[in-house]
């Protein structure tokens, strides 16, 4: 009985504790933010998944964007505004994508957000930022949809999926000289769409599709499939979907004596695939959205920046985000000039963003098109020639 | 259509024993328990995928110090399933004494929630470990054997089509057979195994006839935990990448094997897990050559699970299970 007592009066201890804390830790970030040092905070938010499977290139795309934000806080601080990153774990799941999303219009400081990684995750979570006015600019997201809905808040500044797969089409088809294809996807918006859209321009473009097949995610044998694979003797295997599974079905297929190319899409452009795959990379091509990033002497200054202020080397969306985010700061210097140095609203940030011009960033430029699509964007075709990261570009495609 | 089958069939058979053995191994821990206290502990899965862990882990820092290349393969394979089964045995133990006596004469339900509970805990303790180590939960250990094999199967019956695989699934299949084999004579033929069954049949008699009651579950947690990381490390051997989640999706289709098999038997948890298997690395292969593409490999787990219910709807108590008798 006392036991019992004592316990319960722990717990309640706690909970007052806890609560007092709350209290205590949320009047301090109220002086903290706000007025500090006289200056108006205007904060950006980044969205994209920091745990999970993707938190690879997720966390890349977090540090490219406080880059960024670093770089210009000088800048910013000289017309009497302090910069502030907020990041959000969007866990690569649309249910927290939309929940962070409520948070971030909750909180009127925050003007612009750079995210997500998941197209899956950015579509739900962009009428959130559509009803609220909060402008989106996107390293990474490659589904058509993001765009083709018409909101006014959505930006990428990557090329489009109709564009990522037909242009791995046409490598396949007219380089590779592949002329029985099998197709693997992952039953996600992404990987389906991504597949589908390979799938439609590779027999355009005269090949066979001799098998369409999908896969679950999480699962690590895919010999079933391959199978299959292996008795259709296809010359070249394509899948949409991530790494983590795209990595095993290569490994696994060489393990089974199928060695012919396999090529993917931008999901697949990650340090970590080379890790699963390990030696079978060599026959591994990738369509990716991002480019080289160390080819240009601003990408490698970049690169060595990265290094030395994170001790990690770049991934591929690194130098996105760094200029997603110099996108966002754009708009909202123009939205300041606009609006005589003061703090600009929501609205006008959203639409300064959307009327950017030939921005120059590090690894692209950057021209909105009335859907806030970039007219810039390109894929580019990667070929492992050894197994390490990145890869060598083959060759890029523009619109 | 039928020629393709029989074509892929002695790679499927291949495909499906390993994965099939894997399941069974898993299986046996999840019937020894449910033989032993009506419990279903769903964290059995997750002590597969810390077996995985801990002797991916090993592999990792012998490597690091050079010992692998100094050894033969089989020898580090030896040494790291030893190692590993008697670290998730004695976790299984630890889990059974912290999580599952206390609640010995609690309904049913409530331990199954723990059990539930306790799977969650050491998904998340081992995330957190692997994110701090190696910053990505994701992990790829060393691979220990790569020479390929080929089996000429078209030697046999020239419709069939060779089948290749990797000499990790002659060492998989070899030390499940050899773990089943082992666990089998412990059950049937030694003290321990005895007393086991003993327990299994009744509880309280078993107590009267002298049996320490909960040293025997004590143990059975022991072999059973140690069996299921066993196969964690043969998991990691063969397919060369785990994250903490693998424990879930292959704990849901073991435990299924054991519910076919006749859960509470052991060589019925064996066959159902080889069942399976098999069942599965069939669908896969075959389910969109049979329906005419309308079904693709995507439902090869449609399709077991349709044989399960199958099975069930006319056996209940599964291939090898004794009709229940109500113990009064």
């Amino acid at each position: 009985m006392l036991n019992k007592k004592a316990v319960s009066l722990f717990i309640t201890a706690g909970l007052v504790m806890g609560i007092l804390s709350g209290c205590a830790s949320s009047s301090d970030s109220a002086n903290s933010s706000g007025e500090s040092e006289g200056k108006t905070v205007i904060k950006i938010a980044t969205q994209s998944p920091l745990s999970g499977g993707s938190a690879t290139l997720g966390e890349a795309i977090k540090l490219g964007a406080q880059l960024a934000l670093e770089d210009q806080k000088e800048e910013f601080a000289k017309k009497g505004f302090e910069l502030q990153l907020v990041p959000y774990d969007d866990q690569g799941d649309p249910k927290k994508g939309v929940a962070n999303a409520q948070l971030i219009a909750s909180d009127k400081e925050i003007l612009g957000v750079v995210g997500h990684l998941n197209s899956g995750v950015a579509i739900p979570s962009s009428e959130t930022y559509e009803k609220y006015n909060i402008v989106m600019v996107s390293p990474a997201n490659t589904a058509t949809e993001i765009t083709d809905r018409g909101l006014k808040v959505t930006n990428r500044i990557v090329a489009r999926d109709d564009f990522q797969g037909p242009a791995g089409a046409e490598y396949a088809v007219e380089t590779l000289k592949a002329k029985k294809i099998f197709v693997i996807q992952d039953k996600t918006a992404y990987g389906t769409g991504l597949a589908d859209a390979f799938k439609a321009a590779a027999e355009e473009l005269g090949a066979e599709i001799v098998g369409y097949e999908g896969i679950t995610v999480g699962e690590k044998d895919f010999n079933g499939v391959l199978n299959q694979v292996a008795s259709k003797k296809p010359d070249l295997i394509y899948f949409g979907g991530m790494y983590s599974e795209g990595g095993l079905i290569l490994k696994q297929a060489v393990d089974k004596g199928i060695n012919v190319p396999f090529m993917g899409g931008d999901a697949l452009d990650s340090s970590a695939f080379v890790d699963i795959a390990g030696e079978t990379v060599t026959n591994a091509f990738i369509t990716s959205v991002a480019g080289d990033t160390t080819k240009t002497e601003e990408g490698k200054k970049f690169a060595d920046d990265y290094k030395k202020k994170f001790n990690k080397n770049i991934e591929s969306y690194s130098a996105y985000a760094y200029d997603s985010m110099g996108v966002v700061l754009k708009g909202l210097s123009d939205a300041i000039e606009k609006n005589d140095g003061k703090l600009p609203t929501r609205e006008q940030v959203r639409d300064a963003v959307r009327a950017i011009q030939d921005y120059k960033g590090v690894v692209t430029q950057v021209s909105f098109d009335e859907k806030g699509d970039n007219k810039y964007g390109k894929i580019f075709i990667y070929k492992f020639n050894e197994a390490s990261y990145p890869a060598t570009m083959e060759g890029e495609v523009s619109k | 259509m039928l020629t393709d089958v029989i074509q892929t069939l002695p790679q499927v058979i291949v495909d499906g024993l390993t994965l099939g053995a894997v399941y069974a191994v898993i299986a046996i821990g999840y019937t020894m328990v449910y033989g032993i206290l009506e419990l279903i502990n769903f964290a059995h899965g997750e002590i597969f995928m810390t077996g995985a862990f801990i002797g991916t882990a090993i592999l990792l820092t012998f490597s690091g110090i050079g010992w692998l290349s100094a050894m033969p393969a089989i020898i580090v394979l030896i040494i790291v399933l030893i190692a590993t089964s008697i670290l998730t045995g004695f976790l299984g133990m630890g889990i059974e004494r912290v999580a599952y006596r206390p609640l010995r004469n609690a309904p049913k339900l409530i331990t199954l929630i723990t059990a539930i509970g306790i799977s969650f805990l050491l998904q998340d303790i081992i995330r957190f470990i692997a994110e701090v180590k190696k910053g990505n939960y994701i992990i790829t250990g060393p691979s220990l054997f790569t020479g390929k094999m080929k089996l000429e199967a078209s030697s046999l019956w020239p419709q069939f089509h060779d089948a290749s695989f990797k000499s990790t699934f002659l060492v998989v299949l070899i030390t499940a057979i050899i773990m089943m084999l082992v666990l089998d004579l412990f059950v049937n033929h030694t003290k321990w195994g005895m007393a086991i069954r003993a327990v299994a049949q009744d509880r309280d008699t078993a107590a009267l006839m002298t049996i320490n009651v909960n040293k025997v579950i004590s143990v059975t947690f022991f072999v059973g935990s140690a069996l299921g990381g066993a196969t964690g490390v043969l998991f990691a051997v063969q397919y060369g990448t785990i994250d903490p989640y693998i424990g879930f999706i292959l704990g849901i289709k073991a435990f299924t094997a054991a519910v076919l098999g006749g859960i509470g038997n052991i060589r019925g948890a064996m066959v159902g897990g080889m069942v399976i298997g098999m069942l599965e690395m069939f669908a896969a292969a075959n389910l969109s050559g049979l329906t005419g593409g309308v079904f693709g490999a995507e439902y090869k787990d449609v399709f077991a699970f349709i044989i399960l219910i199958v099975v069930l709807i006319f056996k209940p108590e599964g291939l090898f299970g004794k009709a229940a008798v109500e113990k009064v």
